[in-house]
């Protein structure tokens, strides 16, 4: 057995790939491509009038701002409560740290339908904004929101494993050499932490474009102020403009494959990073 | 991608105290209560409010409210739907896992990245494209919806609609669970099993699957609770027929948009509880696999 590894020991090989292939094709890559082949077939002129409608642009502008604002957001809360987690201990901490994976487990309506009733003119939040003039439901705020809930975890979850895994000796020797733990923080500390974050931001971001039960209820959904660009896909559909949502859904799509190059690229980098330093 | 950050079972913090106990690590205490306080508050202010309000508002008629509101035929019909589309994309997704699994990492062939990214795919896709491709398909105007008529298939606006859906969006779970952990693990077990004459099977149960439990059934807690909750996706396929294509999710929208608020959240507090044995078998699975890691590197 000496050349096992080049010859094929392990039974099913042929089984479990032919079942894979087969299997992601049915269900994935053939469906997915046909909104590229409507796409194609409405040829170049239609498909640019379908993508760059006015009030679907206007929806691009809603979706892309919200969603890196409430991404910018969680980097910045999120970092903190990862670190919370990671160097402090404080009571109920398991259960803190068990539930940031809440919007994961929670079904996007229910989170919907909940904001929108805590922060509603007449909510638990939202009173407390109505006397300034500030409604946050049925607005764009309302949206970012909404947002802000669903991509909390990803930036956590990306940045507290890399915070468990660092190296305390580098703090230690920055110590050492007298630096202030701010000093150390932000030449030592943040470094490291970089990539993590920057791959949370893009996970939480990707996550926010494409996001539509938690926003729908929020969002009040007026043309112009605050339809996402998914609502603008339902409502072509829903006038049986096939082709139409098809155009919205191939530039959505190809936003996608391009967060999904660029996350794939950024955890590279991280693994780099951790595996070098670690 | 977007369905969660990759899990690292078996890795677990260790106390925060060797860093609070470290002069070098160590934060100044009004540094640590300051970024404490704003932590705590933002995680209140965005998790905990949202969760409390489901059961808060779901209880504001009272108990006879919530229990007829989740009784009532159409409530029983959704519950019976969500039941059924979970209970088949479940087991596919998990078969799928399975294989994809074993191909990627028991075997060398080209091209091993590019599936690898494909089968993530899902994830990245809007839940309300993942339901439009269907309707592309198989919708009245679809590639395949005129056959379909003249075969009187109903596959949209249909619960057959529904399960595709589900099983697209509940996709990579397992898949993306198993592939780094059995790439981690390597072929040597297996291989020394088969070379003492076990037979396929005889290997994947008494080898294979004692070493991927965990992860396995983390991979079905997770795709299990995003086919029961999904929306988005379902709610492109289902037409909202009342008692016919309504699931949980969409049952609760359609009272929320009707304003039987009471209504509403009495069947959003169903889908949180499930979020929330979720997360305890979750960290139950987390804690349990950080054992068997430790037993294995101490022994």
């Amino acid at each position: 057995m000496a050349h096992a590894s080049t010859r094929r020991v392990l039974p099913g090989f042929g089984l479990s790939l032919g079942y894979t292939l087969i299997y992601l094709s049915l269900i994935v890559l053939i469906p997915l491509s046909s909104v590229f082949f409507l796409s194609a077939g409405m040829g170049w002129d239609r498909f640019i009038d379908a993508a760059t409608a006015p009030r679907v642009v206007a929806s691009y502008q809603l979706s892309f701002g919200a969603s890196l604002l409430a991404a910018a957001i969680n980097v910045v809360f999120g970092l903190i409560l990862a670190w919370v987690l990671v160097r402090y201990t404080f009571p109920g901490k398991k259960i803190v740290d068990a539930l940031v994976d809440l919007p994961f487990a929670l079904p996007t309506a229910v989170a919907g339908i909940s904001l929108t009733a805590i922060y509603a003119k007449n909510g638990w939040v939202g009173q407390f904004f109505e006397p300034f003039g500030i409604q946050i439901a049925f607005t764009p705020i309302g949206i970012l929101i909404a947002l802000v809930f669903i991509g909390l975890p990803f930036i956590v979850r990306t940045v507290q494993p890399i915070i468990e895994d660092l190296d305390v000796e580098f703090e230690e020797a920055a110590a050492s050499l007298g630096a202030t733990r701010l000093q150390t923080f932000r030449r030592v500390v943040f470094p490291t932490l970089l990539p993590a974050l920057l791959t949370g931001f893009a996970l939480a971001f990707a996550r926010a474009v494409g996001e539509y039960g938690s926003v729908i209820f929020i969002a009040g959904n007026i043309p112009f102020v605050s339809e996402i660009t998914p609502l603008m896909i339902i409502t072509k559909l829903e006038q049986y403009d096939y082709e139409g949502a098809a155009a919205v859904a191939a530039v959505m799509l190809l936003v996608s494959f391009a967060l999904l190059l660029i996350i794939n690229g950024l955890q590279a980098w991280t693994t780099r990073r951790a595996g070098r330093e670690g | 991608m977007a369905g969660g950050v990759a899990v690292r079972l078996g890795a677990h913090a260790g106390a925060a105290t060797r860093f609070e106990s470290n002069i070098a690590t160590r934060d100044r205490s009004w540094v640590k209560y300051t970024l404490l306080a704003v932590g705590l508050t933002y995680f209140l202010l965005f998790l905990i409010l949202p969760l409390i309000a489901v059961f808060v508002e779901a209880f504001r008629k009272g108990w006879e409210t919530y229990l007829a509101s989740l009784t009532e035929p159409d409530a029983l019909s959704a519950i019976k739907l969500t039941l059924i589309a979970a209970g088949i994309s479940v087991p596919l997704n998990l078969s799928f896992g399975l294989a994809a699994a074993w191909a990627i990492t028991k075997f060398d062939f080209p091209g091993k990245n590019l599936l690898i990214t494909f089968i993530d795919l899902p994830f990245s896709v809007s839940p309300v494209v993942a339901g439009l491709i269907y309707v592309l398909l198989f919708g009245a105007h679809g590639w395949f919806g005129s056959w379909l008529q003249a075969n009187d298939i109903r596959i949209i606006f249909a619960v057959p609609g529904i399960v595709l859906a589900t099983v697209f969006v509940t996709f990579p779970f397992v898949a993306r669970e198993l592939i780094p952990l059995m790439q981690a693990q390597g072929r040597d077990e297996e291989e020394a099993a088969v070379s003492l004459g076990a037979r396929g099977w005889q290997m994947f149960r008494r080898v294979t699957l004692p070493n991927i439990k965990w992860a396995l059934l983390y991979g079905v807690i997770l795709c299990n609770a995003r086919a029961m909750g999904e929306f988005g996706a379902v709610s492109v396929v289902s037409g909202h027929i009342r008692g016919e294509t309504n699931t949980m999710p969409l049952h609760v929208e359609i009272l929320y948009n009707e304003y039987q608020f009471a209504a509403a959240f009495a069947v959003a507090s169903l889908l949180a509880l499930l979020a929330l044995v979720t997360l305890i078998v979750k960290t139950y699975i987390e804690w349990r696999a950080s054992l068997t890691t430790s037993e294995e590197s101490s022994s």
